[in-house]
């Protein structure tokens, strides 16, 4: 059994580091990435089987892509905690000559990182390779993928999604970052996914639903999805999140997709954080 | 000399990257192959036969099977991808640059049918554009290879360089000419025939134009000599320096427009580290239409003749160059 509230401080810890991570450079996307730490924060202190050092080909092991490349700030926390790169490479985030680019590259060797993400629908696309390949060298280990929701409004995600049923692809969990905000306002006013489950379902989907803001939650579904591998049937997780969850000001509003909180801001959200594993 | 090339037979360059994939995946098991509903005229079947369980068909979706690449060359595999050259480059142009541009995948973006010589099926699918958009892309190397040997070759050697490769080839029958026996290099030019009077760099299907034209030149006295570039990038500075050094005047001849492509590669060169006159035969900023190849060919300037008479233009401003040098 997970330590959930073990996970929950390494999240409050995580959170700060976005906080402190977006508001040091002024730019960047705090809003996904807050809603989005739990279920990264699960999967990569208790979900995911992952060796250090970093190995690029992943054999043996459990291998994760973000598709929505723009959290970036929530995936560079979570490899740093991890053991990745120092945490103290944080503070480089979006400045020059730095690993840490605004958008996740392989260009600058960033240990964790193995496609470049960013433009929006292709790491589905890439993580169904990476599966492929696993099943073609008999390797039992599992490819993750987080998506936004708003990104699924490309259509490379429909070919991609199609595709995994077609092959089979019981390797693969997906989760959707099912916030209902886009840069343009809410999901629905801009493009309506309408009835996501059953359009995941449709496309030959197991699909699954989690409260992607209760550690508990996270934990127990992202358990339930490993136990539904290798039955022949891709697993996508529509993780109903809150935008810039847990801070009182950021919560719920696409407003904070892709700005940074100012000294105020930022001092306002530390407040509602706790420090836990010190901060970079 | 072009003596040393002989007309062999006649087979399409397509051909010979199926006969080549063949033999890349029996040589090296980590060689995969992807296709988007276009096995029959990549001539891939005999792979799929051969390799079943390294085939994976992606169905008319494009994106995703640049994307699946991506993916499997992450996990140690070879992909080589297979579709037109249309739907292999300016469809599928962001998840190029993205997922295997930039993120240095191992990823052989193999494409057929590229040019006017694709023929009757008409401009939509006629793509002249292909050479300009994946050399821009930094990392990316560039092959049009012109003939059947050549792309045979071409295709087995590629599997043994690490990065992004886009391998260029066409649908029809074609002269062959190359021996198949000649080791392909990455970004070697081959020198096919030498002379004194002018340099012409040709690639792809044009190689074997330009050999047309070569006798034509001789029959009126001039001494031309014929680079075969088969590798666009990294483009061989040497061999093209050291010709024109000596002739003093360039043509180039691709199937291709002439913005972006092998002339453009050729003249940036000769801007930067030698001004010479340079001609051009290539397609003028136009589309191409239905028709059969040969016919396209002369009617969009790119026949044995235009390469005689860009050679015969660029005989003049060299001697101009001369006069007022």
């Amino acid at each position: 059994m997970a330590n959930i509230q073990e996970l929950n401080s390494i999240a409050s810890q995580v959170r700060r580091d976005i906080i402190r991570m977006v508001h040091q450079c002024q730019s960047g996307h705090p809003g996904g990435s807050l809603g989005c730490t739990d279920f990264m924060v699960a999967l990569y202190f208790h979900i995911m089987e992952h060796k250090l050092p970093f190995n690029m080909e992943g054999h043996g092991e459990d291998m994760f892509f973000l598709s929505n490349g723009h959290i970036s700030p929530v995936w560079y926390s979570v490899l740093s905690r991890s053991g990745y790169f120092p945490t103290s490479e944080l503070a480089t985030f979006r400045h020059i000559n730095s690993r840490l680019q605004g958008h996740p590259t392989t260009h600058e060797g960033l240990p964790g990182v193995r496609v470049a993400s960013g433009s929006l629908g292709q790491g589905l696309s890439v993580a169904i390779g990476a599966a492929l390949a696993k099943r073609m060298n008999g390797d039992d280990n599992l490819v993750y993928v987080l998506t936004g929701d708003g990104e699924l409004e490309e259509g490379q995600v429909w070919e991609a999604m199609m595709s995994a049923a077609h092959y089979k692809l019981d390797n693969i969990i997906v989760a959707v970052d099912w916030n209902g905000q886009q840069i343009d306002g809410p999901t629905d006013l801009v493009m309506s996914l309408g009835d996501l489950e059953a359009k995941w379902k449709a496309f030959g989907w197991h699909v699954l639903l989690m409260n992607g803001n209760n550690m508990e939650e996270v934990v127990s579904t992202l358990e339930k999805a490993k136990s539904l591998t290798g039955n022949k049937q891709p697993i996508v997780i529509l993780m109903k999140t809150d935008m810039g969850y847990p801070i009182d000001f950021m919560v719920g509003s696409h407003h904070w997709h892709g700005i940074a909180p100012n000294d105020e801001q930022r001092d306002k959200a530390l407040l509602q954080l706790e420090t836990t594993l010190g901060d970079y | 000399m072009i003596n040393d090339f002989p007309v062999t037979g006649k087979k399409a360059t397509r051909d010979g990257f199926g006969d080549g994939l063949l033999a890349a995946g029996q040589q090296n098991d980590q060689v995969v192959a992807l296709c988007a509903d276009l096995l029959g005229s990549l001539k891939m079947n005999a792979f799929v036969k051969s390799f079943p369980e390294r085939f994976v068909q992606v169905g008319v979706a494009e994106a995703n099977m640049m994307g699946i690449a991506a993916g499997l060359a992450t996990a140690g595999k070879i992909p080589y991808t297979g579709t037109f050259a249309n739907f292999s480059t300016g469809r599928v142009y962001d998840q190029i640059r993205q997922s295997i541009a930039y993120s240095h995948k191992n990823v052989k973006i193999c494409a057929s049918h590229a040019g006017l010589t694709l023929g009757e099926d008409g401009a939509t699918h006629q793509i002249l554009e292909d050479i300009g958009m994946m050399k821009m892309l930094p990392g990316m190397t560039v092959i049009n290879p012109c003939d059947y040997n050549q792309t045979k070759a071409a295709t087995l050697a590629i599997a043994e360089h690490y990065g992004p490769v886009y391998l260029r080839f066409g649908r029809p029958s074609w002269p062959i000419f190359m021996p198949d026996n000649l080791p392909f290099v990455i970004g070697k030019g081959i020198m096919m025939h030498e002379g004194t009077d002018v340099t012409i760099i040709a690639t792809g299907h044009l190689v074997a134009y330009a050999m047309d034209a070569i006798k034509k030149l001789e029959e009126q006295g001039i001494s031309a000599e014929l680079i075969n570039i088969h590798t666009i990038k990294p483009l061989d500075e040497e061999i093209i320096l050291d010709s024109a050094s000596k002739t003093g005047c360039v043509v180039t001849a691709e199937e291709h427009q002439r913005n972006g492509g092998l002339g453009d590669s050729v003249a940036q060169l000769l801007a930067r580290k030698m001004p010479t006159p340079q001609e051009y035969v290539a397609v003028n900023d136009s589309f191409g239409e239905s028709g059969v190849p040969e016919q396209l060919l002369v009617k969009y300037g790119l026949s044995p003749e235009n390469i005689v008479t860009a050679v015969n233009d660029a005989l003049k401003r060299k001697e101009m160059v001369g006069h007022f040098g």
